[in-house]
């Protein structure tokens, strides 16, 4: 047991950083290599000017109309997808065992902060469960592997939470809370979670297309 | 031969029944290894990049609904939002590795062909920029490769395939056509000269098949302005005339490139500084935007402005003078193909300003605007489609009548039409006008005077 959770916690932290870049890699090279093979004219029309312009405008809260259409929404998300590298990034037990291991630190936030932060990220994760069962345009959408996703993504938020707090089984919920952060970042090169890396390129695609071509917003 | 591939319909999924001949027949042809062949050729070698990114990116968040009129008319119908379309054409396509049924293609053709304008607002609706308009072409496009396009449509398609024009006009009618409009306007405006195939022409003015079809009298009003401006124009005698484009709305992208080929080649023939296209919308986005891809052109070969830039540039430059303003009141639609397709709603409202007393915005407008219910092939799909195409633009209606005003300017052919049933069916009292409709009737009608 000692041994096992050794792994988890030791190696098993790198490989799966490793499996993420050259998943992330992998899958970039795959998508460079489609282009030049089919689709050239994408570097033709793609304008810098014009991907900036409309990933900042999208990045600029409740610009876009779309946003404005559903502020609850478009609110809970853009929080959640912030929170969801605050937290791990700059949570005290997380840096204090980089700094064990590696000697790295960084600004950390208080342990009271992250309490609260973590609780919205799993608020936020229920608000959308709920969404995609009660929203009917939504829910006509979802297939099982959208709850999947927001389990994946949901467990070591709500493990790290309950093992913070010692309130049972603290070493299990260690464990898997390392598991299921670890399986988390193995599978974003690998699942709809790469729209991670694929969302920025797309809309300055679609921004390039509108701005420079058709001299029109795309928000 | 028996179909051996089966899904699992819900009755629902056919509410709308329409029997559409083209469709019907092309299916009674089909074989599964047919279907699965064409499908998987369509998804596997005709897509790139864009494809897996916008099937692998979408994370199914349900944004993209609210940008749909079709959506929005049909009460939230959860199978009308531009993702749900996706759902149910192409990404069960790529779930059953282009193994469906028979009644899934007669569901896709109407979901893709009818029940989506093109207009690609959703795509700024999409957090991620989806182009879902494009992934509604591909299953077009596997409805062409499988030969069941809607009739009507595909009617046009030949006719485009046949005579480079969209209404199988004749070579002689079309230059009949022209002829017999100038004789008309010389007797009332003197000199006045439609010059046909004039060598070094600044403008060569092009149009679609439907003007000399049965609406002569706009390219009379046309001659009329270009008359009055003094401007040095011509219009073709060969086919390329006519720039319209419906292949590039059935997926038939290879006659679609030969339109916009002969288009430019025509103009490039009478050596003419720029093309100036009527007030159309489609045509614009064919010639600007992709027929002009297909051959390989990145951008237009001979500069092309759309009606809308050239009536502004000759009303804000004093070649067109404004006798007395336009009494009634009038709102503006902004055509897909020219807002969102081309950013000219800002140009258009300044020549409602210079040429109308009154102007009532509609809501949502400019990019945001709704579509007609006719644009991207959807009314070309023609008399099977119409009670549901305007069932599917209800939204329309109800935007209209909020506006309140008696004139209703739609600078583009397919909105015109699709308007028309709009405002005829929801019983709303509007008359529909084009932009060269007011300036005609405005407008000084005297002869330009050039002081050199």
């Amino acid at each position: 047991m000692h041994s096992f959770i050794h792994f988890i916690m030791g190696p098993m932290v790198w490989i799966s950083f490793l499996i993420f870049f050259i998943g992330v890699i992998f899958k970039s090279f795959q998508v460079i290599k489609l282009i030049n093979e089919r689709e050239k004219f994408i570097y033709t029309y793609l304008s810098l000017k014009y991907s900036f312009r409309s990933i900042f405008a999208w990045l600029t809260p409740f610009l876009p109309v779309s946003t404005r259409k559903s502020p609850v929404f478009y609110s809970v998300s853009y929080v959640f997808h912030l929170l969801l590298f605050i937290v791990p990034v700059f949570l005290l037990s997380h840096v204090a065992l980089l700094e064990e291991s590696m000697q790295w630190s960084w600004f950390t936030m208080n342990d009271a902060v992250a309490d609260i932060l973590t609780l919205i990220v799993i608020f936020s994760l229920l608000f959308f469960i709920i969404r995609r069962i009660v929203v009917p345009e939504v829910n006509f959408l979802t297939k099982l592997s959208d709850f999947g996703f927001i389990l994946i993504v949901a467990l070591p938020f709500i493990t790290g939470f309950l093992a913070y707090h010692q309130f049972f089984a603290y070493q299990w919920m260690v464990v898997v809370h390392v598991l299921s952060g670890e399986l988390m970042i193995i599978l974003i090169p690998f699942t709809r979670f790469f729209h991670m890396f694929m969302a920025p390129f797309t809309r300055a695609y679609t921004g390039s297309e509108f701005g420079s071509i058709r001299h029109a917003k795309d928000w | 031969m028996q179909d051996t591939v089966t899904t699992n319909e819900t009755p629902e999924s056919n509410k709308k029944d329409v029997i559409d001949e083209g469709v019907e027949k092309g299916l009674a042809r089909l074989t599964p290894e047919k279907i699965s062949t064409v499908i998987n050729q369509v998804l596997t070698k005709e897509t790139g990049a864009r494809f897996k990114v916008y099937v692998e990116t979408c994370m199914r968040c349900g944004l993209c609904a609210d940008a749909c009129s079709i959506f929005l008319s049909n009460d939230r119908d959860p199978r009308f939002s531009p993702a749900g379309k996706v759902k149910q054409t192409i990404l069960e396509m790529i779930q059953k590795k282009g193994k469906v049924s028979k009644q899934f293609l007669k569901d896709a053709v109407r979901i893709a062909h009818t029940e989506c304008n093109v207009c690609k607002k959703c795509s700024m609706y999409c957090p991620f920029g989806i182009d879902i308009a494009y992934m509604m072409t591909l299953v077009r496009r596997i409805c062409h490769k499988l030969e069941i396009t809607p009739l009507y449509i595909q009617d046009t398609v030949n006719s485009h395939s046949a005579t480079m024009n969209q209404m199988w006009v004749k070579e002689d009618e079309w230059i009949d056509t022209l002829q017999w409009q100038e004789e008309d306007a010389r007797e009332e405006f003197a000199d006045l000269r439609i010059p046909l195939d004039k060598d070094g022409a600044d403008i060569m003015y092009s149009v679609i098949a439907p003007e000399p079809k049965f609406q002569a009298g706009l390219i009379y009003q046309t001659a009329v302005i270009m008359h009055a401006a003094g401007m040095n124009w011509t219009m073709p005698s060969a086919p390329g005339w006519d720039n319209s484009n419906m292949a590039m709305f059935t997926g038939d992208f290879e006659i679609s490139g030969r339109i916009a080929r002969a288009h430019y080649e025509t103009a490039t023939k009478l050596h003419v500084k720029k093309i100036v296209m009527g007030e159309c919308g489609h045509a614009f986005r064919s010639s600007y935007d992709v027929g002009n891809r297909w051959v390989g052109w990145a951008m237009p070969p001979v500069e092309l402005i759309h009606a809308i830039d050239f009536f502004h540039d000759l009303l804000t430059s004093g070649r067109i003078k404004v006798k007395e303003k336009y009494k009634k009141t009038v709102t503006l639609h902004d055509p897909c193909n020219i807002s969102r397709g081309r950013g000219l709603h800002n140009k258009a409202r300044e020549m409602v300003n210079i040429l109308c007393e009154s102007f009532v915005e509609m809501t949502p407008n400019r990019e945001h605007n709704y579509c007609c219910g006719a644009g991207g092939g959807v009314i070309n799909c023609g008399p099977p489609w119409k009670g549901a195409r305007i069932v599917n633009n209800r939204e329309k209606s109800v935007q209209l009548e909020r506006t309140g005003a008696e004139v209703l300017i739609a600078p583009c052919h397919n909105c015109h039409s699709g308007l028309e049933d709009i405002v005829h069916h929801y019983g709303l009292n509007m008359e529909i006008k084009f932009f060269g409709d007011i300036i005609f009737e405005v407008m000084e009608k005297t002869i330009y005077q050039n002081d050199n």
